[in-house]
């Protein structure tokens, strides 16, 4: 093609520019005239009663305009949204008002806000707030919450399980059974998938102002999801949709913990509409670490039963999701709705089993955290292969290979229900293996045990699959689309306004280039314009890696669709017939003859002018498009990992780490090799270091940066990645996604490389020094 | 932690009233950022951290975790890297602080860190990455031709949570290539 920044060609990021010069606007950046600031006073314990507040002292602080509790906001505003209530959460448990009443719950449930006139005082002020609390048993184990007599989060339900899945077994019982007759195995395990936090280095934060004149509402806030957040805020504040605006600005990072609508949002829309200024809060990381949402905590009972040749004949999984204290937008589904659809994994397998119990839990609430149900649901499988080729003493290569779905059985049905648009899995593990030199790895490895030198070394595969593109409609409360409007301007000059809304991901890079290709212009030419509900089409938000499979094909649709009327513009301009019009270099002409042609920019004038256009077209160029997807993609690849353990330290180093991912199609090489390095960098941090630790009263340990660990720059690997290309057919750019891939694929691959290392079944995670020093010298 | 600035005798000034405990009786100070000098009254508890963004405007310096772990604050005082959120305001009185902002020889320009991280996507959701660019600085001014291990062990004190790294460490090596070929001096305060 030639074009500058067509698809396929890793340009350089558009957005980076203002963020390299500090010249970007996150939500912290944003000064409004009067704006007034608010602190969250926040409970110390993790379950105790509110016997009372007294705000008086707070109030009387100089600089304070409002302090508020839960008696303020009754009847004002409304609770929490839960998108799909499950269970007792339907009859009201777990669901919640953005202040605490009554009850604190977990370490941080907020209790009252104070408004002042400066960010300090405001802080001042908290401290003046008295609380008397009644502390009460905590319980922050997910099977202890279970077990009669624990103590309860929500007396009047007599249990904190909100709800269980527990389908007949006597399929799966038959299947296990007969594998065993026939002479086949059956491995058990329980897997621990625990608690992280997403940590997206900008936290949350909002700004809130609101005008009583025209009574209007505008929210700058840190949000995946703008136009979610518009429909539902303006509901639980009782304004009408128009006239709220919901802003996001530069978001800096998310990982799904900024895909909720969050108690301080409420809480600041309606102070601004009781005081009449902005109101501007920002999260401080302790804060964040307490009660921004958290990832995972997944306790998982595994059977997983193989012929003796290592064909998986049946998966059977009891899996219990802690939800923590209260149900927010997606708590009590990630299990169930994101992670069970994908229990197959790449595999083949006949038949599956899948129960559930779903449980609260004095901690902050679980939600989407980067994979969102299909990390645990893929750390089962992954690690399940594992177990099996172990007990039968076979290569866990082999074992993958031989459980493969195979390229003509797509679309596949797998027996969790899903179904799995295209895939060609044995070439990425070819890849994989032939990269990492795996032949040559395992005879090392034998050769390192053989010498017993001090180090132990392990090498662990992961072909995860995962499901993207979400959609397809009727498997949502709202239908799950994206939209793009898209103006063809005077100068020739594209405007997208993309309902969809980034938060790292370079979009404007991506879907700039998708328009580029289409109509054969520079990458300048085009602008994306995202994150205003005032002038974007509704969109449903940036996650589970579905931005450009959803969003670039709305944006691409319209493309097509303006490009269809510029042809007919021209035609007109060519005198020709618009079938025989082809737009190329930015040129349209007839075929045959690229002599007689007029340019991209001249088209776009004589729409936009209009006096000598055809008197049956319609003047300007502009289009909305919505798109909505009709089924899922299923992104999957092959990572490989290499451990060394320290047998004296205990201390485990990856010393290589190698994947081979497939999206479908890449728009931009350099972005998808940059989502799969965070990815990874975070798969790889839940195994190795991360992890949420609450005492056993309920007190959070992790409260700062000091306590809570992710990876620094010295503690990873240089990533050694390539790709397989099998595109997508559920979209018209082939696209799957690969937000979250790295992330799903990389935390099985360094659990089973640390198993392989120290010859075990299985160690559960995170893989400190400690942990394993301990497991080396007990044995 | 941090080098403590030797300007104006680099201690918070002594408040007799109130048993020398009022943080939020205001003082003078005089603070030369990115070449310009302010005359600001501010309480002793501020953060420099919060001077900057909020008094005067410079909003390119962020605050990610309040603890002096992750780094997204970090700004060159006196030609040195110090994390804004655990510096005083008043602890900055008279000396000379670069911040992003400032970074660029000129106005419109780039430096060559800035452009590194431009050229080889050091940087994703952008926010921990003016930090990590002026930490870089620093990395650079004490060692113009650092291995990878030197880079990454260079930069524990600054997190990405979106990058892994990888590309950050490129964009290191990049700026260090084109620094040594002289393409453009880096510049700073205080040198």
């Amino acid at each position: 093609m030639g074009i500058a920044g067509a698809i396929g060609t890793p340009i350089k990021r558009r957005e980076d520019p203002r963020l390299i010069t500090g010249q970007a606007t996150y939500v912290d950046d944003i000064k409004i005239p009067g704006m007034l600031y608010m602190a969250v006073l926040r409970s110390p314990y993790g379950h105790a009663r509110i016997n009372s507040i007294n705000t008086e002292a707070a109030r009387n602080h100089p600089g304070v305009k409002a302090v508020y509790t839960a008696a303020d906001l009754k009847g004002a505003v409304g609770n929490v949204a839960i998108a799909v209530p499950l269970g007792e959460i339907a009859n009201g448990m777990g669901v919640h008002g953005p202040l605490a009443e009554g009850k604190v719950r977990f370490y941080g449930d907020p209790v009252a806000v104070v408004i002042a006139e400066d960010r300090y005082v405001a802080r001042d002020a908290r401290d003046l707030i008295e609380v008397d609390y009644e502390p009460l048993p905590a319980i922050v184990d997910v099977e202890k919450a279970m077990q009669p007599g624990a103590p309860l989060l929500y007396e009047e339900f007599g249990t904190n399980v909100a709800f269980s899945l527990t389908p007949p077994t006597d399929d799966i019982d038959k299947v296990f059974e007969q594998t065993k007759a026939d002479g086949g195995i059956v491995v058990k395990q329980r897997m621990v998938n625990q608690r992280l936090a997403p940590n997206s280095i900008e936290t949350r934060g909002v700004v809130a102002e609101y005008r009583k004149a025209n009574k209007s509402l505008t929210v700058w806030s840190s949000s995946q999801i703008p136009h979610l957040l518009r429909n539902i805020l303006a509901a639980l504040v009782g304004l009408p949709q128009h006239q709220v605006r919901v802003i996001v600005p530069e978001v800096g990072g998310g990982f799904g913990s900024k895909l909720n609508i969050y108690p301080e949002e409420m809480v600041a829309a309606f102070a601004t509409m009781k005081l009449g200024h902005a109101v501007k809060w920002i999260e401080d990381r302790s804060e964040n670490l307490a009660v921004t949402i958290h990832g995972r905590d997944q306790v998982d009972y595994v059977e997983v039963a193989a012929t003796k040749e290592g064909k998986i004949t049946g998966l059977k999984v009891h899996g219990i999701s802690d939800l923590g204290s209260y149900c927010q937008l997606f708590t009590d589904v990630i299990m169930i709705a994101f992670g069970f659809p994908v229990s197959c994994g790449a595999y083949d397998i006949p038949a599956i089993y899948l129960s559930a119990d779903i449980v609260f839990t004095n901690k902050a609430p679980t939600d989407a955290y980067r994979g969102a149900g299909r990390p645990e649901a893929t750390y089962i499988a992954e690690r399940a292969i594992d177990l099996v080729a172990r007990e039968l003493g076979k290569d866990p290569a082999e074992v993958r290979r031989l459980n493969f779905i195979q390229p003509d059985q797509f679309p596949y049905k797998s027996a969790a229900g899903a179904v799995y648009d295209t895939g060609n899995y044995e070439p990425a593990l070819d890849k994989a293996l032939a990269m990492a030199d795996y032949q040559n790895l395992r005879s090392e490895q034998a050769r390192l045990r053989s010498n017993g030198n001090g180090k132990l070394v392990g090498v662990g595969l992961s072909s995860y699959i995962e499901i993207c593109g979400f959609g397809p409609k009727g498997t949502a409360p709202v239908g799950l689309y994206e939209s793009a409007r898209m103006r063809v301007e005077q100068s020739g000059t594209v405007m997208v306004y993309t309902g969809s809304s980034p938060h790292g991901q370079g979009e404007e890079t991506t879907f700039t280039q998708i328009v580029a290709e289409e109509f054969s212009i520079p990458a300048d030419q085009v602008m994306i314009m995202h994150g205003d509900t005032d002038s974007t089409p509704e969109g449903r938000g940036t996650y589970g890696s579905r931005t450009t499979a959803v969003g670039g094909s709305a944006v691409f649709t319209a493309a097509q669709r303006l490009k269809e009327k510029m042809k007919h513009i021209a035609s007109h301009m060519l005198e020709a017939s618009a079938s025989d019009v082809t737009l190329e270099d930015g040129k349209f002409s007839v075929a045959g003859s690229p002599q007689k042609a007029v340019t991209f920019a001249e088209v776009a004038a004589t729409a936009n002018l209009s006096n000598t256009l055809h008197a049956s077209i319609e003047p300007g160029l502009e289009t909305t498009v919505f798109w909505e997807p009709e089924a899922c993609t299923f992104p999957f690849g092959t990572h490989v990992c290499v451990v060394e353990i320290d047998k004296e330290t205990g201390n485990a180093e990856i010393k290589r780490y190698v994947a081979v991912d497939d999206c479908g199609r890449q728009i931009n090489p350099m972005i998808v090799e940059g989502q799969v390095h965070g990815g990874i960098a975070q798969g790889v941090g839940q195994a190795m270091v991360e992890g949420v630790i609450y005492g056993e009263d309920g007190q959070l340990l992790t409260s700062t940066l000091m306590d809570y660990a992710m990876p620094f720059a010295s503690e990873l690997p240089n990533f050694e990645l390539d790709s397989t290309v099998t595109l997508t057919t559920v979209n018209p750019l082939g696209v799957k996604g690969v937000g979250e891939a790295g992330t799903i694929g990389s935390t099985p691959a360094v659990a089973n490389a640390i198993a392989d290392a120290l010859g075990v079944a299985h160690v559960d995670m995170p893989f400190t020094s400690e942990k394993l020093w301990k497991l080396i010298h007990q044995s | 932690m941090f080098p403590l600035p030797a300007c104006n005798e680099g201690r918070i000034p002594h408040d007799e009233t109130n048993g020398g405990n009022n943080l939020t009786m205001k003082r003078e100070i005089t603070v030369t950022v990115n070449g310009q000098q302010h005359h600001s009254n501010v309480e002793p508890r501020m953060l420099l951290v919060h001077y900057l963004r909020d008094e005067l405007d410079l909003t390119g310096t962020h605050i990610g975790c309040d603890t002096s772990q992750c780094g997204a604050c970090t700004v060159l005082l006196n030609g040195d890297s110090v994390k804004a959120c655990t510096v005083l305001a008043v602890q900055a009185d008279g000396c000379e602080v670069t911040t992003i902002e400032g970074l660029a020889p000129e106005e419109g320009s780039l430096h060559p860190i800035q452009t590194a991280f431009w050229e080889k996507h050091g940087l994703q959701c952008g926010f921990c990455t003016p930090g990590m660019i002026m930490a870089s600085y620093q990395l650079l001014k004490n060692n113009p031709n650092p291995t990878e291990a030197e880079i990454r062990k260079g930069l524990e004190g600054n997190i990405c949570r979106c990058t892994g790294y990888q590309n950050i460490v490129r964009a290191v090596q990049y700026s260090a290539e084109q620094m040594r070929t002289g393409a453009e001096a880096p510049v700073g305060a205080g040198e």
